[in-house]
This record gives C-alpha cells, sequence and structure tokens, in this order.
C-alpha cells in the first residue's frame, strides 16, 4: 500500500521535527521567562486567598508552592545575583496551605536569615515562620531546633536559642543534642564545639540536598577554624620556647610539637606564612571559613552552584 | 489550501454553529456584563484589572471546555454515527480528515473568541471610558489564548483518534491541568535526580506548556510581553500543534473503523 | 477488464481484553467481479458481507490478500472517483438538509462547482426526495436517510456501486423503486455490487449472486443458471395409495400424500415410469423438470461441509458461463 505509506512516512518525519523543534522552543521559552515564572505565581500574595481560590486542593497547592521556592533558590543561588526577595512570601504561602509541611520552616530556617548572598538577609521573617511553624507544630523537635539555630547563629541572643533548645529537649520525642545544645548555650562555652554541634544536628535532621550541602560547607569551615587557631596556638608556643618564629612546619615537627604536616579537610596541607600567620592552600576552596585567609581577603562564599 | 480539507473544515464549522456552540457567547456576554456593571459600581480602582483578569481567564476557560468536548467528538462521533464512512468511500485521504477537522475546530474556536474579545474590549471601555496604550497587551494575551485553544484541540483530536470520548475527555483535561502547571513540573525535573529526575524531564518535555501562555495577570497588570516571547510561544504552539496532529493521522491511518 | 478482483482478501480482529484470541471475520475470499454486472452478495447477517464492503471501501485493513477495484490499488485516491458506496443503515451529518449534504458529498468528491446544484436536485427527484431537501437530515425517518444514502452513492456518476443491505428499512413501495433504480443504474452500464439477505431482491435484479456464510464465500453462481438449470430429473405427480413396484424399480424417489404419490425420477427413466403408470391405469396429475430454485441453492451452501471445493469449482464454471452469456 504505497500511497498509504507515503503518508505515514511524511507524518512520523513531520512528528520527529516537530518533537525537536517543541523541546528547543521551550528551552528557548524558559530562558526568556527565568525569574519571571516565580514573580507571576506571586501575583496573588495573600496566602488565605490562595487558600480560598485552591477549592480545598491545598496539599497539592502546598507542595506546589514549596517545589517553587525550592526551585526558585536554587535559580536564583545559580545565577549569582544573591537577590531572594521572593523566598519569603513563597514560604509563606507554602506553611499557610499547609502547616505541616516541615521541611518547608527548616529551609526558611537555614536560607531566611543568612546575609546575601547566602540567604535572603531577613532574620525576622525567618523568626516569624519558626514561631508559625511551632504554633501548628508544636510536637516537632525540629521547629525549636531551627528556631534556637536561628536565635544562635544570626542573632548572637544566647538566651533566647537557650529557651528554645530546652522547651524543644522536653518533647516526647526530641533529639539527643538538645539538652546538651541548651546547656552549651547558657554556658556560652566551646564556640567550635557547639557551632559543630548545631550543623552536624542539621546536617542530620534533613534530607533536602540544599540543606545537606550548606551544613556540611559550614563543618569543614569549622574544622579549618578550628585547625588554624590550634596551629597558630603551637606557632606562638614555638616562639615562646626558641625566641624566633618556625621557618616551616618542619620546624614544630622537629620540635615535638606537631606530628606529621597538618592538612585541610580537602587534604591541602595547611601553610606557614610569614609572623606565624597559618593559611590555608587555596582558599576559594573552602567556603565560609573565617580563618587561615590571606590578610584582607573576604571569607570566600559558595560559588553559583553547579548546574544540578 | 488542499479544497477537500477547506470542505471539511467548513462543515465542522458549519456543524459547531448549528449545535449552538456559539450560544456559550450569550453566557460570556451575561457574565462579563454583570461583572463590569457590579465592578462600575463598587469603583474600587481595580475595574480595569477586574475586567481584564475575568473577562480572559472566561475566554480560555469557556473555549477550553469547547475545545475539549468538541474536539473528543470530532473522530470517535463520526465513527460510531458511521458518517465517516460515506466521506472515506469519497477521494479523501485520512489525513485529509483529519487535518480538515482541525481547522474547523480551530476556526470556530477563533470566531468564537473573537466575539468575547470583543466584549472584553466592550466591558474595558464601559469601565474606564478610554483605551489606553497598554490595553494593546490584552491582545497579546487574547493571541495567546488562542494558541492555547490550538494545542488543546489538536491534543483532543488526538486522542479522540484512538480513544473512546469519556477517555479523551478525561486525558485532554488532564493534559490541561498539567500543561497549566507546566513550569513548576519543569522546575521539579530541574531540581529532581536519577530515574524520577529522567522521567520528569521527559514528562516536562512531553505534556503542553501551558504556563508560558498565560500572561493573563500579566496583561491585567499592563506589563509588557517580551516580543521574543510572543515569537517563542506562536512556534512552539504551531510545533506542539504539528506534533499532536501527526500523532493522531499517523493512528487513524491504521484504524479499523468498526 | 474487472471491475473488482478480490485476492485472497482476509480479516481477522483480535478480540478478548488482551486482544489474544482471533476472530475470523473472512477467511482468504478470491472473486471477480465483470464490469457491467450486477453481482449481489448473499449471507445471513454476520456472515461476512459488511465486513467486505468495508475492506474494498478501504475503511478496514485486511489482514493479508489484496484487491483491485477498476485495476488499481483500494488505496488509489483515484478509485475512490469512480466509486459509489451505501453503508448499511446510513447515517448521515444530521445538522445539515439533504440538498446540503449531497453539496458536500458532492464537493469531496471532486465534482467542479459547475453542474454541482443541478446534479444534486436530479438526483433529489430520482429518490423521490425534492419535497424534503431543505429539511435538516435529523427530521428523517429510516426510509428517507436510504433514499439520502442512494442518492450520495450514485451522486457522482460513479461506475462502480456498492449497496449495503439497500432494501433494508423500507417499506414494500421504497423497496420496488430501489430495484428499480439498480435496474436503471444496470441499464446505464453501471457495476453494482451490493449486499443483502432476501433473496428474492437477488433473484430478481443479480445477473450473479455469491454466498457467503461465516466468513467464507460458499458458492458463486449465475441466477440464470442456477434457476433454469434442470438437474436431470423429472417430478410425476399422479392418484394413487401405493406406490407401484414398477416405480421404484426405476430408482423413483416417492412419497404418498392422501390419494396422491409425488415420485421423482431420473429423466432418461422418464418415458419407462409413464408407461408403468399407464399399465397399471392411474390417472396422471403433472410431470414437470426439477428446477432448483435460488433458496434451494442458498440452503444447500450454508449447510456445512462442502466449502472450499464446490465454492471454487463454481466460480470456474461460472466465468465460463459468462464469457458464453456475454452481459
Amino acid at each position: 500500500m504505497t500511497a498509504a505509506w507515503r503518508v505515514n512516512l511524511a507524518a512520523a518525519v513531520v512528528l520527529l521535527f516537530s518533537m525537536a523543534g517543541v523541546a528547543a522552543m521551550l528551552d528557548a521559552i524558559d530562558r526568556t521567562r527565568s525569574g519571571n515564572a516565580a514573580e507571576e505565581s506571586l501575583y496573588l500574595r495573600s496566602p488565605k486567598m490562595l487558600r480560598r481560590l485552591s477549592l480545598g486542593y491545598t496539599g497539592l497547592l502546598a507542595d506546589i508552592y514549596w517545589t517553587r521556592a525550592v526551585q526558585y533558590f536554587g535559580e536564583q543561588h545559580h545565577s549569582g545575583t544573591g537577590d531572594f526577595r521572593l523566598l519569603a512570601p513563597l514560604l509563606e504561602i507554602t506553611t499557610e496551605l499547609d502547616p505541616k509541611l516541615l521541611p518547608a520552616y527548616q529551609f526558611g530556617a537555614t536560607f531566611l536569615a543568612p546575609k546575601p548572598p547566602n540567604g535572603a538577609g531577613l532574620p525576622g521573617s525567618a523568626l516569624a515562620l519558626m514561631r508559625y511553624g511551632i504554633e501548628h507544630n508544636p510536637d516537632q523537635w525540629r521547629l525549636y531546633y531551627n528556631l534556637g539555630f536561628l536565635y544562635y547563629t544570626e542573632l548572637k541572643d544566647y538566651a533566647h536559642a537557650a529557651q528554645a533548645f530546652a522547651q524543644g529537649a522536653q518533647l516526647p520525642v526530641t533529639n539527643e543534642f538538645m539538652p546538651i545544645l541548651a546547656a552549651r548555650m547558657a554556658q556560652h562555652a566551646g564556640e567550635f564545639d557547639t557551632a559543630r554541634m548545631l550543623w552536624f544536628t542539621t546536617y542530620q535532621s534533613t534530607k533536602e540536598s540544599q540543606i545537606r550541602e550548606n551544613a556540611v560547607e559550614h563543618l569543614l569551615a569549622l574544622q579549618v577554624d578550628e585547625d588554624v587557631t590550634r596551629l597558630e596556638q603551637v606557632v606562638e608556643k614555638y616562639r615562646l620556647q626558641t625566641g624566633r618564629w618556625p621557618g616551616s612546619m618542619s620546624d614544630l615537627e622537629r620540635a615535638g610539637l606537631i606530628h606529621g604536616t597538618p592538612t585541610d579537610p580537602k587534604g591541602h596541607p595547611y601553610r606557614l606564612m610569614a609572623e606565624g600567620r597559618i593559611e590555608v592552600q587555596d582558599p576559594q576552596n573552602i567556603y565560609f571559613i573565617t580563618k587561615g585567609l590571606p590578610p584582607g581577603a573576604a571569607p570566600p562564599q559558595p560559588p553559583r552552584q553547579a548546574s544540578k | 489550501m488542499n479544497s477537500r480539507i477547506g470542505y471539511i473544515a467548513f462543515n465542522t464549522f458549519r456543524e459547531a454553529v448549528r449545535d449552538r456552540v456559539l450560544y456559550n457567547l450569550i453566557a460570556f456576554a451575561l457574565l462579563l456584563s454583570g461583572a463590569a456593571i457590579l465592578v462600575g459600581e463598587i469603583s474600587i480602582d481595580i475595574e480595569r484589572l477586574v475586567v481584564v483578569n475575568l473577562g480572559l481567564t472566561a475566554v480560555s476557560l469557556f473555549g477550553v471546555v469547547i475545545a475539549i468536548f468538541i474536539g473528543i467528538g470530532l473522530v470517535s462521533k463520526e465513527i460510531d454515527k458511521r458518517t465517516l464512512y460515506t466521506v472515506l468511500s469519497r477521494p479523501v485521504r485520512r489525513w485529509e480528515f483529519v487535518v480538515g477537522k482541525f481547522f474547523g475546530l480551530t476556526g470556530t474556536l477563533v470566531v468564537n473568541t473573537f466575539f468575547m474579545a470583543l466584549g472584553v474590549f466592550l466591558a474595558l471601555l464601559y469601565v474606564a471610558h478610554k483605551f489606553e496604550k497598554m490595553d494593546g497587551w490584552v491582545l497579546v494575551a487574547l493571541y495567546f489564548i488562542v494558541l492555547q485553544f490550538l494545542m488543546v484541540c489538536a491534543l483532543a483530536l488526538f486522542f479522540s483518534s484512538f480513544s473512546t470520548p469519556l477517555m479523551s475527555a478525561v486525558f485532554t483535561f488532564a493534559l490541561f491541568v498539567i500543561g497549566s502547571l507546566a513550569e513548576d513540573l519543569r522546575g521539579f525535573a530541574r531540581i529532581t535526580h536519577g530515574l524520577a529526575g529522567w522521567i520528569a524531564t521527559a514528562v516536562a518535555y512531553v505534556v503542553p506548556n501551558f504556563s508560558a501562555l498565560n500572561v493573563i495577570s500579566q496583561v491585567a497588570h499592563g506589563d509588557a510581553v517580551p516580543g521574543r516571547l510572543i515569537l517563542y510561544n506562536s512556534v512552539y504552539a504551531l510545533l506542539y500543534s504539528t506534533m499532536a496532529i501527526s500523532g493522531a493521522v499517523l493512528i487513524f491511518q491504521r484504524r479499523n473503523l468498526k | 477488464m474487472a471491475a473488482i478482483e478480490i485476492l485472497d482478501l482476509e480479516k481477522s480482529y483480535l478480540v478478548g481484553f488482551w486482544r489474544k484470541r482471533q476472530k475470523l471475520a473472512l477467511r482468504p475470499l478470491r472473486l471477480t467481479i465483470e464490469e457491467g454486472e450486477v453481482f449481489g452478495f448473499l449471507g445471513p447477517n454476520g456472515a461476512g458481507k459488511t465486513t467486505t464492503l468495508k475492506l474494498l471501501m478501504g475503511l478496514v485493513f485486511p489482514t493479508a490478500g489484496t484487491a483491485r477495484i477498476l485495476g488499481k490499488n483500494l488505496d488509489d485516491p483515484e478509485v475512490k472517483s469512480q466509486v459509489g458506496f451505501l453503508p448499511e443503515q446510513p447515517y448521515f451529518y444530521d445538522h445539515l438538509s439533504a440538498r446540503e449534504l449531497l453539496n458536500y458529498y458532492g464537493q469531496l468528491s471532486g465534482m467542479p462547482a459547475k453542474g454541482r446544484s443541478a446534479r444534486v436536485e436530479q438526483m433529489l427527484a430520482r429518490v423521490g426526495l425534492s419535497d424534503s431537501a431543505g429539511l435538516q437530515l435529523r427530521k428523517f425517518s429510516k426510509g428517507m436517510l436510504q433514499r439520502v444514502g442512494l442518492a450520495q452513492a450514485i451522486l457522482h456518476d460513479p461506475k462502480l456501486v456498492f449497496l449495503d443491505e439497500p432494501m433494508s428499512g423500507l417499506d414494500p413501495m421504497g423497496r420496488r423503486e430501489v430495484r428499480d433504480l439498480i435496474q436503471q443504474l444496470r441499464n446505464e452500464g453501471k457495476t453494482v455490487f451490493f449486499s443483502t439477505h432476501i433473496l428474492s431482491d437477488a433473484e430478481a435484479l443479480c445477473d450473479r449472486v455469491g454466498i457467503i456464510h461465516q466468513g467464507e464465500l460458499r458458492g458463486v453462481g449465475a441466477v440464470a443458471d442456477l434457476t433454469s438449470e434442470t438437474r436431470g430429473k423429472v417430478e410425476i405427480i399422479f392418484y394413487s395409495q401405493t406406490v407401484p413396484v414398477g416405480l421404484t424399480s426405476l430408482g423413483a424417489e416417492a412419497r404418498v400424500s392422501g390419494d396422491m404419490v409425488n415420485a421423482v425420477v431420473p429423466e432418461e427413466q422418464q418415458d419407462a415410469a409413464l408407461e408403468v403408470l399407464r399399465r397399471e391405469r392411474l390417472r396422471l396429475i403433472s410431470l414437470t423438470p426439477v428446477r432448483s430454485s435460488l433458496e434451494e441453492y442458498y440452503i444447500q451452501k450454508l449447510q456445512p461441509a462442502e466449502a472450499g471445493d464446490d465454492a471454487r469449482a463454481d466460480d470456474s464454471r461460472d466465468k465460463e458461463n459468462r464469457k458464453g452469456a456475454g452481459v
């Protein structure tokens, strides 16, 4: 049936070409509209109105807004503009539609408060979000944890932090670190250990990859900060013993002050600089560090995330 | 254009008109004039916003409902009623029939949309007493809505070429809903990994993307629509419709008519 | 040139939820119909008549085999402009009037605009619908739809007309008219292929008939032959209450009913049998050669058993008959 097969062949060719064209056009449309989409999804900013308009399908709508929030943050982070204006409204709508969507609170605690370009720089919104979450989920220790975390890391308000951790520690289901954190807050002791415990708990209590990566980077940075502090103490000790700065790491080793060549968490040896300063080899490689940087250098920031 | 396609398209249009499809315009007119008068009375400074939002949303929904409910019957009804037998026993190729049906239905919707658009602009004139420059973007939004109709018609026709009307309606409506959330789906695909990510990506490319075609809120606020988006959307909608139609042709070519 | 050449056309459907069971709708069918012939396709409901017509119209696709219409392949678009088709219980776009429908079909058949509406009116008159031509078809009765169907089938003056059960749904008057119409088509030299399960229609109209049952062609024959053919026997009816012994010895099959005997004897024994009657002083009522009717032929072909060979034998014999007849 030649005539019929000619039509089939033509239709198949047209089908394939139009499929390829459709895919290409979709990408082009996406490029034209990136950012625009999230903007548009917020023409209706009143969470209560959205709730009414969802015709009862709040769960699904909450999931959609939650996906939008995560995607929006990822995209903005990737583009490097450091502009996270829409994160707060997106998370507010998400949690208004579904107040029990815990990952949204955790995301908010991690990314709303820090200053740009690591977050939206809105600690007030972050605190309000946590309080709203605790109000609707009073039995979730994670929310108390997030609240305490915010007070400690962003606001340096140790009294409120201690209070939040203590409240969370009393819940029937809680985390073993909560009472310890509460105690630590009260003493303000052991800065590194406390911070480490906080980031570790964050890491442990989430599955969201952006939050996890963020926690890992902070843990690595803490390690570097602690190493550098300790090494500089060793150098000082050497100077007190010998009356001069060590010329190299092996001087310290010969003096029996260290064993082997100390390396940073990424495996690069620390460098001994003039006047006993310790520096990491590649400051751009470890984010969030506050020590071991060349003089005058700003703490490095995570680069535009590698595309996923 | 092939003259037989034209005849089939015209007959499809005539059938829709005689089956009183255009009566929906009355409901539309009542809705819009009611809203315009009401908003005009209350006058809370958002008359234009309400008229554009409500008007364009109604144009879109009315049209999609018509597209689905006529589209799903286009082929299957003709098979059920066996009207197709006497058509295909003439020198009419099956693909001509499918393409003719598509043009007939989209023609019906274009005429329908034209009258609705007229209504929207009349309502705008009523509440604002004059046209503004930004009202031009409303035309772009209407154009996008027509593009959306093309895609819905093509999809309905596609499903109609192998499925029952009820199932076709379900499929088409589901795709309309998913397509309206297409950008969320694409976003979801981007942040998902592994097999789920692959599947989500594939699905995100196959479902119609109606998100980018919906600029109603944007033009209601008087925002401009980038020229590039108009171009891309036009090409996209045409290609997507072509894709669905050629799929329909491929299936219909080998369909045995019971 | 043959009008229709069916070369082992075969159709089976896959049925059941998993589409695993095969249902045979048409066993390999081989049939040739000459130009100018009126061919009746006979068989009970569900025998495969409609399937055959749908295959020839390209509405369903064969599982195997091919067919040629007017010397062209089935999917050759050229073919369709010379073919008219009336489906079984036709149904048309009911939003159109009869006039609009015929006009639309005329357009689809590629009839030139000039003269199209005149032809449409002519056809409407021919099937007796001139008065209701402007009425929407949704208001038409079944019989009127059948007439519209006939009109659309012959609208574009096709060389070959396929009619699926053209008489169904018609009152006696309507049947008469359809018969006349087919007769006219024959006189115009058209080829007509029609299916029916009403034997009297076939007997009155057809040059040849084919009998199909359970998807299988059981026999083909020229109507003239089938109904005039003496089978070499005569039927003798006479007054008697017993069958004479002499008759039985001649190989007669005899039946006594009341005071009459009905005996069938071979033709060559006719004289001997009459001699027996005369001897016995029995009164003869009638003597007639035995003719087989189409009905008898039909019933015989519908019996199971003797299928394939028979049909083929008939077919070949038939071709010779046609040559001789030179229609």
